[in-house]
């Protein structure tokens, strides 16, 4: 799932020091779980920043900010108000810009990566949307977005004690490699050299779209 | 038109005990301070590296190093990370490097850009180490970049990487090392060396995969110059500096000549194991070291070539 956190208070009130009215736009599904821009958050945060004067802050809660089917039912309050500081990730952010042309749209938090929960509040990331998954190569863990050189032959010269050079606190990604081959018996998969690879299929090759023909409705 | 082949190699290649040493680049644009360490190495050292940015402290790059040191007569092995360039900047900078009369390339993965003064910068990591050493060695025999395209006048250069005998895990590490030299890797230098029993069991196992037949090893060293730099060594990820060698440095009554008895300590072992063919100094801000520490050694004077 999509990761992201809240941006610090006062960047929040600097974006919205210009309006009145302030729809509070949270989101129910990534954000949610992540504890960053959920309901919860929303209107905690509208408790925060009201008690500093004569703003009005409303909060909405769609299923989905990045799904106009729900979208839909916040029209009117989006009328209502002089901005939207929505706390989806930044495709929600950028969907709701998309629909309301005339309304400003401020994002409330930062998105992250896309990760997983590792433990009460500590999330990691684990794939970085390469568009190639070579995860299969490598035991299921990824080099792309877990070794912080992103390499693809095994680990640099800084891997100690199963920790990455940048930081004592961050995994190998190649010892975890190693250790889960190893316990694959399958070891002998990295003496292959896996070669440079084509990286259009990431965020390098511009930003990507998906076409499927087999699920796109026919006209006529 | 420089020679072909490096001198470097043609001295691999002649069985004799190769020394390389460093010179850190300048923090500016200054020619002075790499002609200075040229000419105090000149005579002491077969080839100098110049470091590619070494730990991520922006420098004078090291390809313009090598071409400052090798005015002063002194043979250069330029450094190039996978940090800092893509696939094109790095064959366009070595295709100049060659034409520039640079002979010898050290290809590695470079230190992650937060260790350095600039952890705000984007890194690159197009390529890997491995993948950099195939992409050299294949433009060397084949005359082909990596898209395929000939060159015209492809580069030959004699390529050499890093292996770090102390980083985990030993055996990826080692199959790693292997995969360099199957990529085209001519020799390794390795991370420096403190803990010689470690190194010595490295080296039985590179015996027993047969990596030194297949290319040519030198052992790296430090010469620290004050027992806070031994220190600072010691809590660098991959570096493994036994407490032993710090104390010894620390009850020093003169830790600079304790410094100086500890690598030739280190080097003397070095010289008995099976496999090593050279050896690599390093005494980043104390070059002035290096011949002292050659000459105890016993290695002076440096071969030549007729
Ligand atoms: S290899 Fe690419 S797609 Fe697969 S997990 Fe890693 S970043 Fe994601
Ligand atoms: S220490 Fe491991 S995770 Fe970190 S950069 Fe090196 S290989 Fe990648």
């Amino acid at each position: 799932m999509i990761i992201a956190s809240q941006k610090p208070i006062d960047e929040i009130k600097e974006y919205i020091k210009d309006y009145k009215k302030i729809l509070i736009a949270a989101c129910g599904t990534c954000v949610t779980v992540c504890l960053a821009g959920g309901e919860k958050e929303a209107r905690e945060l509208a408790e925060l920043l009201s008690l500093d004067g004569d703003q009005e802050f409303r909060v909405v809660t769609p299923e989905r900010q990045c799904d106009s089917e729900f979208l839909a039912e916040f029209d009117e309050n989006v009328g209502w108000a002089d901005v939207v500081l929505s706390l989806a990730c930044g495709v929600g952010v950028q969907y709701m810009a998309e629909r309301y042309v005339k309304k400003p749209v401020v994002p409330g938090l930062n998105t992250s990566f896309m990760g997983t929960n590792r433990d009460a509040g500590y999330w990691t990331e684990m794939c970085q949307g390469c568009g190639n998954c070579v995860l299969e190569k490598t035991g299921g863990i990824c080099p792309v977005a877990r070794c912080s050189k992103s390499h693809f032959n095994g680990p640099c010269g800084g891997s100690a004690d199963g920790k990455c050079e940048i930081d004592p606190s961050t995994d190998c990604a190649w010892q975890l490699i190693y250790d889960r081959l190893k316990s694959l018996d399958q070891l002998e998969k990295l003496y292959e050299t896996i070669p440079p690879r084509d990286w259009s299929t990431s965020r390098d090759g511009g930003p990507r779209k998906i076409r499927r023909p087999d699920v796109a409705i026919e006209e006529g | 038109m420089a020679e072909e082949k490096s001198k470097l190699q043609r001295l691999f290649e002649a069985g004799e005990f190769v020394v390389t040493g460093e010179i850190g680049p300048p923090r500016g644009a200054d020619v002075e301070h790499v002609h200075k360490a040229a000419e105090g190495l000149r005579g002491v050292i077969d080839a100098a590296n110049v470091t590619d940015n070494q730990t991520s402290i922006l420098r004078m790059s090291s390809i313009a190093g090598v071409l400052l040191a090798q005015q002063k007569g002194v043979e250069g092995v330029a450094q190039m990370t996978c940090r800092d360039r893509n696939r094109i900047a790095i064959q366009s900078d070595l295709l100049g490097a060659w034409a520039l009369g640079i002979r010898n390339v050290l290809l590695l993965s470079g230190d992650h850009q937060s260790f350095g003064n600039d952890p705000q910068a984007k890194n690159v990591y197009d390529v890997d180490s491995v993948q950099v050493i195939k992409i050299m060695a294949d433009l060397k025999n084949e005359g082909r970049f990596l898209n395929g395209k000939k060159a015209k006048t492809a580069p030959k250069f004699f390529i050499g990487t890093t292996a770090n005998p102390f980083a985990d895990p030993e055996e990826l590490q080692l199959i790693r090392l292997k995969k360099k030299i199957k990529a085209g890797a001519q020799f390794v230098q390795t991370q420096s060396i403190y803990d010689i029993d470690r190194f010595e069991r490295w080296m039985e196992k590179v015996r027993e995969w047969g990596l030194h037949k297949e290319a040519y090893i030198e052992a790296g060293v430090i010469v620290n110059k004050s027992v806070r730099s031994v220190e600072v060594t010691q809590t660098v990820p991959g570096m493994s500096v036994p407490d032993s060698i710090v104390e010894r440095m620390r009850k020093a009554k003169d830790p600079k000549e304790e410094s100086v008895n500890i690598v030739l300590e280190i080097i003397e072992r070095i010289k008995k194991i099976e496999g090593i063919s050279g050896l690599h100094i390093m005494a980043i801000g104390w070059e002035e070291i290096v011949p002292e520490v050659v000459k105890s050694a016993g290695l002076l004077p440096r071969p030549t070539l007729n």
